[in-house]
């Protein structure tokens, strides 16, 4: 395992593991917001931009470690 | 788009030997350089030790300055002559209005008109800086992270200066924390909720940072594809993706500009209006 470059593998590891919890999140905050507005059609435009916001800050946290992993990554 | 596609063929000529294992042209493309556009070199100035030097990004700001005060003081002009706007400033009348009735008010309340012109600096700066970077042979200023660190840290003094004005400077530390705790809790409270105040803007600036360079790095990265694999099958599909990813970077830059307006107006409006 000598010259092995643990560096690469694990910043790959690191973006699929991410990505994971990022979608799982945006996904129930859409749903969440889908359910919301068949319930109450007329709150619908107020409903988008919340989900938008919330979907925004969640990617956020995943864009932290995806900065980390290039960071591995051009190790 | 087309930049992009240029650029990667030409560096690729050169990496095609080595079996394109050389992927360091992608970080090349999303870095700031020297040399304006890759040709018109640019003057290096060093100030009291300090890199000074105008490189692609800071022109890239100076354009959004000359765009921006532009587009503005020929807005201002023509409200003296009707109150109903004609031109461009009926379209930027719109973004103004969303900024102090969508972003300002609800959030702020009582007191946003004087954080409102530094809102709506923020918010158009971030918009032109990320529209810039979209149009060919063009550098995203905002993919920086000394850009975003900047505007963070400014966001970080109005919202300390702001609260500090409405309640005093010990009535604003005092009002950090909430009513209702246990006084053997307030020390760490104070400390976590000086903690938060930092963090805050270092989320903002990490945020706009990577949200710009990750849409341009996808892009790369697949147009990319098509050399490190070296067939035609790919190049297709590898576009098809690119132009996907290329739309989403429209909606990502005009929702990275309304996100950073946002949390700064959003922490504008806790640290003045301080009950919890």
């Amino acid at each position: 395992m000598e010259g092995f470059n643990v560096a690469h593998l694990a910043a790959g590891f690191g973006a699929a593991l991410t990505v994971i919890g990022g979608a799982l999140g945006i996904g129930k905050i859409a749903s969440a917001a889908m359910e919301a507005s068949g319930r109450q059609p007329e709150a619908a435009g107020d409903i988008r931009t919340s989900m938008i916001i919330a979907a925004a800050l969640i990617e956020g946290i995943s864009l932290f470690a995806l900065v980390i992993c290039i960071l591995l990554a051009l190790k | 788009m087309i930049t992009e596609t240029i650029k990667a063929v030409s560096d690729s000529l050169q990496v095609v030997e080595h079996g394109a294992e050389d992927t360091s042209w992608i970080v090349h493309h999303i870095l700031d350089s020297h040399e304006l556009f890759g040709i018109i070199p640019l003057p290096e100035i060093h100030l009291f030790g300090l890199d000074m030097s105008i490189t692609q990004h800071v022109v890239m700001m100076w354009l959004a300055l000359i765009i921006l005060v532009i587009a503005f003081t020929k807005t201002a002009k023509s409200y003296k002559i009707s109150r109903a706007p004609k031109g461009v400033a009926n379209f930027l009348e719109v973004l103004v209005l969303f900024v102090k009735d969508e972003i300002a008010k609800p959030t702020i309340g009582k007191g946003y008109e004087m954080f409102l012109p530094y809102l709506l600096t923020v918010f158009f700066f971030i918009l032109t800086c990320n529209f810039l970077g979209l149009i060919p042979f063009m550098a995203t200023a905002s993919s920086n992270i000394s850009v975003t660190a900047s505007l963070a840290i400014i966001s970080f003094f109005v919202v300390q200066i702001g609260g500090v004005i409405k309640n005093g400077f010990f009535g604003y530390f005092k009002g950090l924390i909430p009513h209702g705790v246990p006084t053997w809790l307030l020390p760490i409270m104070f400390v976590v909720e000086l903690l938060g105040l930092v963090t805050k803007p270092f989320a903002l600036a990490i945020r706009l940072f990577a949200n710009m360079s990750a849409g341009h790095i996808v892009i790369l990265a697949l147009i990319g594809l098509i050399f490190i694999l070296k067939t035609f099958i790919v190049v297709p599909v590898s576009i098809a993706f690119a132009l996907f990813i290329y739309l989403l970077e429209i909606l990502v830059a005009l929702i990275q500009a309304y996100i950073f307006t946002m949390l700064s107006s959003l922490f504008i409006g806790m640290a003045v209006h301080q009950d919890h």
